[in-house]
């Protein structure tokens, strides 16, 4: 199945053979022609209008500000209303490095996004800790804490790169599925089992 | 020099001296507190600044180094060696009643090393969670993950505070404490909020609008980089630098790297010196625009910050053809820098220098003059030049309080001896001054670069260098001007290929020990564009 973005083709994309696994996961059962016509209605809507919760702590935040800026000009992807408040935004973009300090304020602010919502770990830090993996205070990877849908290398990755990641991101809500089928809902609980807090209790 | 030697063993005779490339004067910790109001007090000595503050682990004794600056005395420097044998309840003796400096920089020290401070007023940890076990820069720490798991709830009694109070007859006794009084209204801001600038968190206590008191909340971004440093080899440690203010990449590994090539009495080739000072001031530049950029959008200007970013990429052009990055260039090494200019780099210097007085100009049209931005900035967040001296804020901060500060001109470094160009003073002392002091650096920064760029000497872009550093036993302390204040760098080495102490002063960290000072008084919604005029870089803080 072709997931394609704007004007990019399937074929622009590389590493196609995870989407292309995702799709035929999600179409094992099969796809009821009602439901999955609402599905594909909801994701047009959801993927054209990804709004980010700003969320820096470091390097990476301010090529994010340069992808806001004129030049890069994020408002042509629908990426452009970076929310301040998680009640408003669709995910969150981690750019820059987790510590141990900061780490429950990131789950916290991850709960409080309203569903559906996603996880991009952007640059290297994020990713798995960077240059700063061996410290004593770094998280190494948001994965840790996060169930994580994207992830962008790079020191900071360039906007381009930025861009790429937050396009895999769209392709992968265009054939995602509310009704029916496997459900997000369900692997993020799967998740948050594997991680619980100490107060037990999240989402 | 010899000057300070006499005076200082006239009034200290337990002070012992040794020389390198400060003079360092050892005393007994008894006689610390004397000696240190003697130095701040005494006409002769006039150390009116307190520039570093080094905690140390020697293994047989813990101990802190602070480094001065006497502004009278042509910017002397000398360091000041106080070191205790006990580890398990290793005391000294605050001076954050002399400096107030030295307020954040002890509780540092306290955090990484545990070495508390008798009569600092609030000894609590700064960077670490209160809960965090164990002292993580000494050197028997116990660096298992298990004792310190990463933590998922909530961080209790944040409001309790001890203080450590030295009665008449010398006894130490811990005096609990709270923060915010019982009836304080206190607002929690941070530590994710669009308008800190990264993850500060402050906490204010307001009377209706009003702001009473701030305590800051540091720590969010604290990795942990003067402890990894340790255990890397010297061009390992380099890349940390530019990812600390990463507003001043070039600025911090140049002052990194002249440390490292001081202590290997290593000459620069000059066409490197050149380069260095070029992307010095490139980098300031861009710096300058982006404050600007973030000054406008947190008042709301969303359409200015658009301008300032359309010059910061052309500045961002000229390093990505050099360096081969936008950010985190990696570009200075030691001896010299890792890549020659590119063939463009003339002519894009050029054009920048052309485009930028327009655009200055056009900045100025759009927000400088603009009524909101002048009512919201000017007569907010004042600082006296004696605040500013004591607090050492340097940089724009600094010299928008009319404190000449700037490292350029008090300790010349490269080439900056044989530049034509003016250190802007302003003497507002409010937030308009700190931000204009900026945008007029960005003209300063022009007529350096537009003095180098056809002057660049052809020659080597880097010196010989063995292919393994190791540097002879010693210390040594290096001051450069960043785009937000004098940045330091200490190293102290036994002669091994990995340092045995790297500490980074870093500008910004004493930009946010003023906050309570510059924000009581104001409305909170002054706060923010307080902290936008400030200009502080978190992760430059946080290290």
């Amino acid at each position: 199945m072709d997931v394609k973005i704007k004007s990019m083709k399937h074929e622009d994309f590389k590493h196609n053979e995870y989407i292309d696994k995702l799709v035929e996961e999600l179409n094992a059962t099969g796809a009821n022609v009602v439901v999955g016509n609402f599905d594909k209605l909801i994701n047009w809507g959801i993927s054209n209008s990804l709004w980010p919760l700003c969320f820096g702590t470091s390097c990476c935040a301010i090529e994010f500000m340069s992808l806001g800026a004129a030049r890069y000009d994020m408002a042509r992807f629908g990426f452009e209303v970076a929310r301040n408040s998680p009640r408003q935004a669709d995910y969150i973009m981690v750019q820059g490095t987790i510590v141990h300090r900061m780490a429950p304020v990131l789950r916290r602010l991850y709960e409080q996004l309203a569903e559906p919502k996603y996880v991009i770990a952007c640059g290297g830090c994020a990713v798995s800790g960077g240059p700063f993996k061996n410290s004593y205070c770094v998280v190494p990877g948001v994965e840790k804490i996060l169930p994580v849908d994207v992830f962008i290398p790079g020191c900071p990755p360039r906007p381009e790169a930025m861009f790429y990641g937050l396009m895999q991101l769209q392709r992968k809500i265009k054939v995602q599925k509310f009704f029916g089928g496997v459900n997000r809902k369900e692997k993020i609980d799967e998740f948050f089992a594997k991680h619980p807090s100490e107060k037990g209790q999240i989402g | 020099m010899s000057d300070f030697k006499e005076i200082i063993s006239k009034i200290c005779s337990s002070a012992t001296f040794s020389e390198g490339d400060t003079l360092l004067v050892t005393v007994p910790e008894k006689d610390w507190f004397p000696l240190a109001k003697a130095l701040k007090e005494n006409k002769d000595l006039d150390f009116d600044v307190l520039s570093a503050v080094v905690g140390m682990d020697w293994k047989d004794e813990l101990g802190v180094i602070y480094y001065l600056t006497s502004t009278s005395h042509d910017w002397a420097v000398i360091s000041v060696k106080v070191a205790v044998a006990d580890r398990k309840e290793p005391m000294i003796h605050s001076v954050s009643s002399l400096w107030k400096v030295a307020n954040f920089q002890e509780r540092e020290v306290y955090d990484f090393y545990g070495i508390k401070f008798i009569n600092h007023p609030d000894m609590r940890r700064f960077f670490l969670r209160n809960d965090w076990k164990g002292y993580p820069l000494r050197k028997d720490y116990d660096a298992n993950p298990d004792l310190n798991p990463i933590p998922l709830d909530d961080e209790k009694n944040e409001d309790d505070t001890v203080s450590y109070v030295e009665d008449a007859k010398g006894k130490v006794k811990a005096v609990p404490g709270k923060v915010f009084g019982e009836d304080d209204y206190v607002v929690n801001i941070g530590p994710q909020h669009p308008s800190t600038h990264g993850v500060m968190r402050f906490r204010a206590s307001v009377d209706g609008e009003t702001v009473r008191k701030v305590d800051v909340v540091s720590g969010y971004i604290h990795r942990g980089i003067e402890k990894l440093s340790e255990g890397l080899t010297y061009p390992q440690i380099l890349h940390f630098t530019d990812r600390m203010d990463y507003m001043s990449a070039h600025q911090n590994r140049h002052c990194l790297c002249m440390c490292i090539e001081k202590a290997l009495g290593l000459e620069v080739p000059r066409r490197a010196q050149v380069i260095r000072v070029m992307m010095d001031e490139l980098m300031r530049i861009s710096s300058h625009l982006l404050s600007f950029g973030c000054t406008a959008m947190d008042l709301g200007a969303t359409t200015a910050f658009f301008y300032g970013f359309r010059e910061r990429e052309m500045v961002l052009d000229i390093f990505e053809k050099t360096c081969g990055a936008r950010m985190s260039m990696n570009y200075n090494v030691i001896g010299g820098v890792i890549a020659d200019l590119h063939p463009d780099f003339r002519k894009d210097v050029h054009h920048l220098l052309e485009v930028m007085p327009k655009a200055l100009k056009e900045y100025h049209t759009v927000f400088s003059g603009n009524i909101i931005a002048m009512n919201r900035l000017k007569k907010v967040g004042y600082l006296s030049k004696e605040d500013a001296v004591n607090y050492d804020i340097t940089g724009p901060s600094g010299r928008g309080s009319n404190w000449s500060c700037d490292c350029r001109k008090k300790h010349p470094y490269a080439v900056y001896s044989e530049l034509d160009f003016d250190e802007v003073l302003l003497d507002g002392c409010d937030s308009y001054s700190r931000y204009m002091v900026r945008m007029r650096e960005i003209e300063q920064s022009c007529r350096i670069l537009a003095q180098l760029v056809d002057n660049i000497p052809e020659g080597d872009i880097r010196a010989q260098v063995p292919k393994i550093i190791k540097l002879p036993a010693g210390r040594w302390y290096q001051q450069v001007e960043a785009s937000r204040g004098t940045f330091g760098v200490y190293i102290e080495s036994d002669g091994q290929k990995n340092p045995y102490r790297v500490h980074f002063q870093s500008p910004c960290f004493n930009l946010v020990g003023v906050m309570d000072l510059t924000c009581s008084g104001y409305m909170i919604a002054d706060l923010i564009t307080i902290g936008a005029a400030l200009d502080f870089v978190i992760p430059d803080i946080d290290r």
